[in-house]
């Protein structure tokens, strides 16, 4: 079909408005949140009903064109960038609550619903969607469930995976596919909805997603832990992990970023730490009570300055909003912010860090570390300027050396960021050439054409 | 028209600037335009996106860009939550002053701002006997509201109920003023405004009476020209340093400790736009720099300076809206409501999303009227929802669009300058 068919033949499934053509508008859907160059789409498609879906994607095959699917584009790893000449399939248009099912505990939601909209909708019915990955109040379920993300809950509460129940997904013929169910267990057939967890677009376009829900927390306790040392941060960390506590939340922060918040909020906290942990623990309020006074004890045992209990919601609101404000107060420092989020065993996370410092020094860079430690999670945040070519040189090595490690600790990748483009080059380092040849036959398989976001994850 | 080679390199000063946005799409959480049309050339990190693919030559179409670079409300409240801090209005506004060098200022614009507003005098003469012959073009609305709407089919006003030109601007009303300071031994420098000398004079008004009440001197040169905000976001440079330069020299010949304004638009302007955006010498730039760290939004001087406080409430419901340029450019939020509730009759109650734009943005609401509606009818949703029997602003552009859709709603519900019920609890005999 020539280029005009085609736009009319989108245009007659989801109405001319839906269509976007112009340079101008392509352009804006030609990048999401990764620092990789920008691809143009050829023409952009927003479907605003399930069937329009369904109908956009069997056009996109039976024409052999791309298909990226975009929710909110705040993927951290280029997988929401076209290919060259491909069709940008827009979810906001499908951004409908169907259902929030409290007596059985699960939601069914289209791919375009807002995260925090819907964690918001579920709090208001007593329930609980804990996933809460950074952007949460722009990302989308969809976007979400591609990607497997994660967020500050992740140490107890898993992450986005945890709570799929199903996905409804269109094929490349434009068939509906069931996978999973509203029911706590299902065994029916092959666990398609877990292949679509983390599938980045490239098996198949979702449609609708069965959440899980669970009872809302009953009490809560947040602590700031002051530490003379990275390394006393982290075997804090470890040791809190390995005398069977589990904290909703245990983000580390090093003193690069303690410093380069404190400069931007000015809240009073300790310049002169070399790492914080902020913990917050949760659960029945004689657990939380118990559990809150022996995580204290364990961060005086590894040699913590002081520990800060925040005593009122207030104070608890100071505690997260130091950790909030850790990417922002970094990101202003330069012009390109690099986030990485290769992951280890958290047991591993004082190998970890000296790995970064190490990195920071043979590379010269300026990297501030937070993150998710008590998962293993940390984001060593690079800050430089891309259009410094040598440094930028320095950068990608730099890149290397933290991958290259953090698999060697028995690590992983990406932690909830996504494969993309940016890292399916590594993927042989961590998997098998057997297991990218058992993926991409998969692939050859249930998209023959190749039409579903080419080019991430397996290349 | 110059080439498009050359507009990329004019773009390209930009550069040190627009690199800082890092896409993260943060924006999608905050912008009222975004939130009504879901396009990302709607929302900051798109047009960021496209001035930039325009400065690195990958795009062709600068009238593209510059259509969608126009479509928005210039609220600010991108800037105000941008996690990277990128300077959005600074380059929105220098991007809109480089689009309108390479295609020109349109022919109705160069006759408003040069022709007109430029020349304060001719302007208050055009406009005074506008409101003297406006009846034959519309007819009031809604009375209590004040609003009016056309009489018959007319381009630009469309179905708006619109607030008339007062009968007599405030410049008629009180020409000029130079008391000194009373009791309280703080002496003000008073911007009007030209939407409060023109449509609100008695905003004006209750805002003089309000100064005098707490014995503070006033500084009102006559022959006062517009703050430049309507010149300045449709990209003429030239009209806005005029404006600045007039301004300059009549408010460089008073003696005061701030200068007030009624009028958020107007605060925000001389506060950020007039040292940051001028384009003369030097020497006036320090001035203007001088004068900006003087200014102050009148509710936020009557807290911080004068030291109002709230009092008992009581009487008729009140909310507040926030105007963008007084909560995302200023950070001015918590004093008017200590007005509010300073104001005797008044009882406050916050409403819902009081802090998101009203959807007027200036020129904004006379090029994409629907959208505008849009968003403002969501401002008038929640207001009505409030219960309130009188929404409060800081902002006269914003009372003209809240009064706009609360008129076309039937809302019953009066729209008030907060001076305005700040002055009136003032007038009431039993209070001293």
């Amino acid at each position: 079909m020539s280029n005009n068919a085609l736009i009319k033949e989108f245009e007659s499934i989801v109405g001319a408005d839906n269509v976007m053509t112009s340079e101008t508008d392509r352009h804006t859907y030609s990048y999401d949140a990764a620092v990789l160059d920008s691809v143009m789409p050829a023409m952009v498609v927003r479907p605003t009903t399930s069937e329009q879906l369904g109908k956009a994607v069997k056009v996109c095959n039976d024409n052999g064109l791309p298909l990226t699917v975009r929710g909110a584009g705040t993927n951290l790893s280029g997988g929401t960038i076209p290919h060259p000449g491909g069709v940008v399939v827009l979810t906001n248009g499908l951004n409908r609550i169907l259902e929030i099912n409290e007596e059985d505990m699960y939601a069914v939601v289209e791919p375009g619903v807002v995260t925090a909209r819907f964690a918001a909708e579920v709090a208001k019915r007593g329930l609980f969607y804990p996933p809460d990955p950074g952007s949460q109040t722009v990302s989308t379920i969809g976007g979400n469930v591609a990607e497997n993300a994660g967020g500050l809950r992740g140490l107890k509460y898993g992450v986005t995976k945890d709570y799929v129940m199903g996905v409804d997904f269109w094929d490349v013929e434009g068939e509906l596919i069931h996978s999973g169910s509203r029911t706590v267990k299902c065994v029916t057939g092959y666990n398609l909805a877990g292949l679509m967890v983390a599938s980045e677009g490239t098996l198949g376009v979702f449609d609708k997603v069965i959440l899980k829900l669970i009872p809302p927390v009953k009490a809560a306790k947040s602590m700031m832990a002051i530490f003379p040392s990275v390394k006393a941060a982290s075997e804090t960390v470890a040791a809190i992990i390995s005398s069977k506590i589990v904290p909703a939340t245990l983000e580390l922060m090093d003193n690069f970023t303690i410093r380069t918040v404190e400069n931007f909020r000015k809240a009073g906290l300790p310049t002169e730490a070399a790492a914080l942990l902020l913990i917050e623990v949760d659960g029945h309020p004689a657990e939380v009570e118990e559990d809150a006074a022996r995580v204290e004890e364990i961060c005086r045992q590894n040699k913590a300055d002081e520990v800060k209990v925040a005593n009122d919601a207030a104070e608890r609101d100071a505690v997260w909003q130091a950790r909030r404000d850790a990417l922002p107060a970094l990101a202003k420092l330069k012009p390109t912010c690099v986030l990485e989020d290769a992951t280890v065993p958290r047991s591993k996370i004082p190998a970890m860090i000296e790995v970064l410092e190490e990195v920071s020094n043979k590379y010269n860079l300026t990297i501030g570390t937070f993150g998710h430690a008590g998962d293993g999670n940390l984001h060593p945040t690079i800050l430089t300027d891309k259009r410094d070519e040598k440094e930028w040189e320095r950068v990608e090595e730099a890149v290397d050396m933290i991958f290259e490690r953090a698999l060697a600790l028995g690590g992983t990748l990406s932690g909830e960021h996504g494969i993309g483009l940016a890292k399916s080059k590594f993927m042989i380092n961590e998997t098998s050439a057997g297991t990218l040849a058992y993926a991409r036959r998969m692939k050859s398989v249930l998209d023959p054409k190749g039409i579903l976001n080419p080019g991430k994850i397996i290349g | 028209m110059a080439d498009i080679h050359k507009l990329a390199n004019m773009l390209k000063e930009l550069d040190d600037q627009l690199v800082n946005c890092m896409r993260c799409g943060m924006c999608q959480a905050v912008c009222p335009l975004f939130a009504r049309t879901g396009k990302e050339s709607d929302v900051t990190r798109g047009k960021l996106a496209l001035l930039d693919g325009l400065a690195s030559e990958i795009l062709s179409d600068p009238e593209g860009v510059n259509e969608k670079l126009n479509r928005c409300l210039l609220c600010g409240t991108c800037a105000a939550n941008c996690p990277s801090g990128v300077q959005i209005l600074d380059i929105f506004l220098k991007a809109r002053a480089i689009m309108t060098g390479y295609f020109g200022l349109s022919p109705v614009k160069k006759a408003i701002f040069r022709g007109m507003l430029a020349n304060p005098k001719l302007f208050n003469f055009l406009l005074d006997f506008g409101s003297k012959f406006q009846g034959i073009f519309t007819r009031k609305v809604d009375d209590m509201l004040g609003s009016s709407c056309a009489r018959f089919q007319a381009p630009v006003i469309g179905d708006r109920h619109f607030k008339a030109l007062a009968d007599k601007p405030l410049h008629k009303i009180i020409p000029e003023m130079n008391s000194a300071a009373g009791r309280s031994g703080v002496k003000v420098a008073f911007f009007v405004g030209c939407v409060v000398d023109k449509i609100f004079p008695n905003v004006g008004e209750a805002s003089l009476d309000v100064l005098k009440h707490h014995g503070v001197g006033v500084f009102m040169p006559a022959g006062q020209a517009c703050c430049g905000i309507p010149t300045i976001s449709s990209g003429d440079t030239k009209t806005f340093d005029n404006l600045i330069e007039q301004n300059l020299a009549l408010f460089e010949k008073g003696e005061y400790d701030y200068l007030v304004t009624a009028c958020a638009s107007c605060t925000s302007t001389i506060k950020e736009l007039w040292p940051n955006m001028y384009q003369g010498d030097a020497a006036n730039r320090m001035k203007l720099r001088s004068i900006a760290d003087k200014t102050m939004d009148i509710s936020q001087f009557l807290v911080d300076v004068i030291g109002v406080e709230a009092s008992e409430g009581g009487g008729r419901t009140v909310t507040y809206h926030d105007p963008c340029h007084l909560k995302n450019a200023l950070g001015v939020t918590a004093q008017p409501r200590t007005i509010i509730k300073a104001s005797s009759g008044c009882e406050f109650k916050e409403m819902a999303e009081a802090g998101t734009c009203c959807g007027c943005g200036g020129s904004f609401n006379i090029a994409h009227y629907e959208l505008s509606k849009q968003i403002g009818d969501r401002k008038a949703g929640n207001i009505i929802d409030s219960g309130v029997s009188t929404v409060a602003t800081s902002c006269p552009a914003c009372m003209l669009q809240i009064t706009d859709m609360l008129s076309q709603k039937k809302a019953g519900v009066r729209v008030k300058h907060v001076m305005e019920l700040y002055a009136e609890g003032l007038r009431q005999p039993d209070v001293s």
